[in-house]
Order: structure tokens, then sequence, then C-alpha cells
């Protein structure tokens, strides 16, 4: 028997119509829609349109044209990295076959499938990846709000925040005070407002060695706790005052207007004021009505949403169990999302979920520490395996390896995420 | 002093411990073993750095610690990691040096018979600080069999399972080969690699975020990583 083209082409059709029902569609390639391009969103995009060589449509949409990494956005504050340095473009992803859409999303329709913009249109899905980061829970810290983050800047989505809590770092007043509002559990990467605490305190140590900081903590101990003090008591003696949750440091509020922080009722006066509020999931996750109160809970298995097995929920704004909100745990969490969602567009092999997760934070020149641990997905979450911290009184030359270690560690993250 | 009546003290010194001595193998044969690492090592009074560093009072020191001496890359990140040299670590690096550190300058392939290493161990031991103590600082010096099971190093990996299992390690490791703060782990022998995730499940080396990662690799997935991995063109 002899075919034709159009004979050819139309028996291939059925056949894989048939084989792959139901999510191939009559009239083209399965779709997939990534929302947001950080360390989860551009890693599932890139994972999912080089795992399956262009069988799936594969778009992202990123408002921003630059990305600013948030992770080593406290070694610009303190000096180590250039702003360009953590500065990325889409450039990578697109031409490895991901259609890179600037654009906002702005509404999920379930039912329809689509995702509208709000430059106009909508997207139509098979699979829908959110991985929107964080957005800031409202009345959080009293007088603050996002009409005040130019007099008190977060800092905490990097970029031009960081840029502008640089030059008020910068401009600071000899012997001036520096104040930051820490912010409660869970939020995005545990470790930094104390790496960045490290960081301003060695900027102030170089320029304005008479400067103070103070932190306002909701929370009675942090991330690497032992670790920072023994770092603050080392390097920066006495410049340092911590107000933890059991003597008000939870008691807060801020006056932008006066650059006043009022702890536990005494009000001091400030030369620059770090407000990092309480955090939720990115807007959009709450829009497409898969979130329960703050987060968005994910089945561990493959980071779908408990509300839709089409929509997934990467990173920071997922409630998935045990992993920390980070940078490398939403890329991890993407590959995952990644081998599942092609295996259900394409019937590529699904392999189990693996999920590993590490933080470095620098206290001090060539003075890095890390936490890292690994998980496993289970019925109920995604649940620690295995872990290990460093420990206080390492030797320099294992400190000055470990931060070595983490700009490896950008390098290949950022190329792992971007291409 | 001449070596053999340096090591009749010795001899006098451990006689109370003369089982662990046992343990240790024979100096006078370890002697015979030595010649294969003479032309790059010195060991005794007056040795000094030559083509490897000089092997006094090795025990117990750290890795590439030697701060006149230039060490491979890999090797200093085994010792900054916390490796140190005793009995049973110098017994994995003796018999496969790629195994510690698959980047070491050491050009030798390693002694395959563990009557050999044990002996040498135990020649090595008399120019230690304080040799009569070893024993003591090292109850571990016993042979240990790491000798790899041939079916492991025989098993065919799964290339695609391989590349899902990679993707937790380009997190770190640049695909591309690149090593700056971190090893380049892209074009190894397949042996090769199987062997170094082995040496971290059995925490013969040191860093502790790669011991936790090969820590929870099966036998099928370390062997799919090597396949992968050694395929992958940089």
């Amino acid at each position: 028997m002899t075919l034709n083209r159009r004979q050819f082409i139309g028996t291939t059709a059925t056949m894989a119509a048939v084989l792959s029902a139901p999510m191939v569609r009559a009239q083209g390639k399965p779709r997939v829609v990534v929302v947001g391009g950080g360390a989860g969103g551009a890693t599932a995009a890139r994972y999912i349109a080089k795992g399956s060589k262009g069988a799936v449509d594969v778009t992202l949409i990123e408002p921003t044209r630059k990305y600013y990494t948030c992770f080593f956005s406290n070694l610009y504050l303190g000096g180590f990295k250039e702003i360009e340095d953590i500065g990325h473009t889409y450039g990578g992803l697109a031409a490895g076959g991901v259609n890179v859409v600037h654009d906002w999303a702005v509404g999920v329709d379930r039912d329809a499938k689509t995702v509208s913009l709000a430059g106009g249109g909508s997207l139509p899905y098979d699979k829908l990846i959110l991985s929107p980061g964080i957005d800031f829970v409202e009345g959080a810290v009293e007088g603050w709000g996002l009409s005040a983050q130019n007099a008190m800047p977060h800092a905490y989505k990097a970029g031009s925040q960081s840029e502008l809590l640089k030059a008020q770092l910068m401009a600071m007043p000899a012997g001036g005070t520096f104040a930051m509002v820490a912010p409660p559990n869970p939020y995005r990467c545990p470790p930094g407002p104390y790496e960045r605490v490290s960081m301003v305190a060695h900027f102030l140590k170089q320029n304005n060695p008479t400067a103070k900081i103070i932190v306002a903590d909701p929370k009675p101990k942090f991330s690497k706790m032992a670790l920072f003090q023994e770092g603050w008591a080392n390097h920066y003696e006495g410049m340092i005052d911590w107000i933890g949750d059991d003597f008000g440091g939870g008691n807060v509020s801020v006056d932008p207007n006066e650059m006043t922080v009022s702890i536990d009722g005494e009000v001091t006066k400030v030369d620059v004021c770090n407000v990092i509020p309480a955090m939720k999931a990115g807007r959009i996750a709450e829009l497409a009505g898969v979130t329960d109160g703050n987060w968005a809970p994910v089945n561990a298995s493959d980071m779908s949403t408990k509300a839709d097995a089409d929509v997934y929920v990467l990173g920071d704004a997922s409630s998935q169990g045990d992993m920390p909100k980070s940078g490398f745990s939403a890329n991890s969490q993407a590959k995952v999302c990644a081998n599942a969602v092609r295996g259900a567009l394409t019937g590529s092999k699904v392999f189990p979920a693996k999920f590993s997760n590490t933080c470095w934070s620098l206290i001090a020149p060539d003075d890095g520490v890390k936490v890292g641990a690994t998980y496993e997905a289970t019925p109920e979450k995604i649940a620690k395996v295995d872990g290990f911290i460093s420990q206080t009184g390492e030797s320099s030359d294992l400190r000055k390896a470990t931060y070595e270690e983490s700009e490896g560690w950008y390098t290949g993250i950022t190329t792992d995420m971007l291409g | 002093m001449s070596f053999s009546r340096f090591l009749l003290t010795v001899a006098l010194a451990v006689s109370c411990t003369a089982a662990l001595a046992d343990n240790f193998g024979d100096p006078v044969a370890g002697e015979k073993v030595f010649r294969k690492c003479k032309s790059c090592h010195q060991l005794g009074e007056g040795a000094k750095h030559r083509i490897g560093p000089h092997l006094n009072g090795i025990f117990g020191r750290q890795v590439a610690s030697h701060e006149d001496f230039r060490y491979s890359r890999a090797l200093v990140r085994a010792g900054t990691g916390g490796l140190e040299w005793h009995a049973d670590t110098l017994d994995t690096f003796l018999e496969k040096p790629r195994a510690i550190a698959s980047g070491t300058r050491m050009s030798f392939a390693g002694l395959k018979k563990t009557e050999d290493r044990l002996n040498l161990i135990a020649y090595l031991r008399i120019f230690s600080d304080d040799p009569a103590n070893i024993p003591e600082a090292d109850p571990t010096a016993t042979a240990t069999d790491h000798n790899l099971d041939p079916a492991i190093l025989a098993l065919k990996g799964d290339p695609e399972y391989g590349e899902y299992l990679s993707s937790e390690c380009t997190t770190c490791h640049q695909a591309d080969g690149g090593d700056d703060g971190i090893p380049s782990i892209v074009l190894w022998p397949e042996e090769d690699f199987v062997l170094a995730m082995y040496a971290y499940k059995n925490k013969k080396r040191a860093h502790p975020v790669m011991q936790m990662m090969a820590g929870r690799l099966n036998a099928e997935e370390i062997a799919a990583l090597a396949a992968y991995f050694a395929a992958l063109e940089q």
C-alpha cells in the first residue's frame, strides 16, 4: 500500500488521538501555560519544552523583561555583587522553545481552561502551572502599606526595591539607625532577613561604623539562628540589636511619614526602615480559586493543586509540607511537576518525585554557611527525609569553601532555570 | 637511628596491643610496598615534598593540608570538607585514589591487595608523630572491604531515568561542565562516577550535601545517573 502525504498525516493523527486520548486535541499539540518566570515557573517551562522536544506548546507569562533573583540580592546590598550580576533576561528560554509573553495574567477561567491577560485576550491551556511567588498580607504591619514602600522598602521582591534600599543605606547619616521589621512564618527564604542583617552590618562596618541595626522580630527563633548570632558576635560586635517575640518584637507599628518604629510601645526615630510584612501566595493563585487561606495546597507527588488536577502551583505560593519557601525548593518542585505534566500530556515515563533544598547564607566576607535537606512525596505532604546544617566554630577554610560553593550554585541554578 | 632499630622500639612499645598491631599488617613488608610510592613521595628523617608531598606524620592530618605543597583542587576540596587521613581513609585511597578525590593528580592505579595496603599503612604509621597511640586513635584500623560488588559496577543504567534524576544535580553542578566553586560532573567514566557516589554514600568522602544526596540513591539510580552523565556532551 502506498500512502500520499495527506492520507499519512490523517492516519498518524488518528493513531495519536487513540493512543494518548484524551489530552491530545484533534487540532494540535497539548498546551501548557506557566504564570511567573522565577525559580519555579522558568524551570518548569524550560524542562517541559526541553523534555518534550516540541511535542508540547509551552507559554510563559511574565510581566518583567528582566528578572532579578531574590537569592543573592542581599549580597548586592552588602557590596559583593552588582545589581546587573543578579539580573537575567528570558532570551535563553525563548531560544529553548518557550513562548515568552511579557504581560500580566489577571484571571483564570478553570471551566473554559483559559488565562486572561492584562493586555487583552486570553490563552487556552490543557495544564496550567502557577508560580507567582509572594504578595504581602495587607495590614500585616500597622502603619505600612504598598503606598509606603518607597519610604520603607520591603526589598523582598528583588530589583528596584533592592536598589532603593541600597541607596537609603548608603545615604544613612554617620551613627544612624537601620531598622528591620522581620516577617512571621511562613515566608520566602527563611534565612533571608538574617543574611540581610549581616550584609547591612558588613556595609555599615566599612562605611558607617558607629551606625546601629535594630531588628524587630515576631518570632522567638529563626533559621540558622546559632550560626548568625555567632557570626554577628564575631564580626559586628555591639552593632546589631535583635528583639525577638519574647521581648515584644512582634508588637510593632511604623510611621512612614515620621520615620519612626514603635516596638512594644517604645518609639524610635530611624534613618532606614526595611519592612518585610507577612506574606501570602501571589495574587493570581487566589484569583484562580486554588488557595486555602494564604497559600495554595498541593499534592506532593506532582504539585497539582488540591482544588484542580489541571492546575499546579510551585514554589513560595504553594503549601506543600516540610520544604522551606526558597528558590532552590521551587526549582526542585518544578522538575517533579514538569516530569508529571509531560507524562500526562505525551505519555512519557513519569518517575517518582524526589525533592531537595539547600540554602546558603553569607555572614561576612568568606564566611558562608548552609542548611539543606532531602524530601519525598507522601500522600499527606512533602516530607523531610534527611538534612544537615553548618556547625558553629567551623574553620575559616570551610566557611570560605562554603561561600565559593554558593557562587557555583548561583551559576548552576540560574543556568538550570533560564538556559 | 636505623629503620630496623626504630622498628624494634616501636614493636616493643606496641607489644601490649599486639592484636591491634596485627591488624595493621607488617611494616617490614610495607617498606617493600612503599617502593611503588618512592618515585613521588619521601618518608622519614629529612623527607621533603617531591612530585607528591612527604608522608611523615600523615595519620590524623587533614587531607591536602601541607601549606607548602600545591595539591589538586579535588584533594583540597576533600580536605576542606573535613576529610582526614586515618587507617580507613588511607585504605580507601590506596585501593583506588579516585574514590576519594576524582581529580587527584596522584596517577596511581591503586593497590588491589588488602594485604599490601595494610602492610603499607603499618609502614607509614611508623613515621607518624606518635605511632603507639594510633591504634587507640583509629579503632577502625581493620581491613574494610569496600570493594564494590562487581554486580554493582556492571549494572547498566537507564539513561532516561538518569536524565530525570540528573535534574537534581544540575541545580548546583553546571551541565556545561563549569566548575567554579562546585566541581564538574560531566563526561566522567561511568566507573569513576559510581565509585564516587558510593564513597559519599558510605561517608568516605566528606561533603555533607553529597553524602545526603547520594545516601538516598539506590544502585539502579546511581547506574542511571552514571550512564546519563557519561554520555552528556559538553
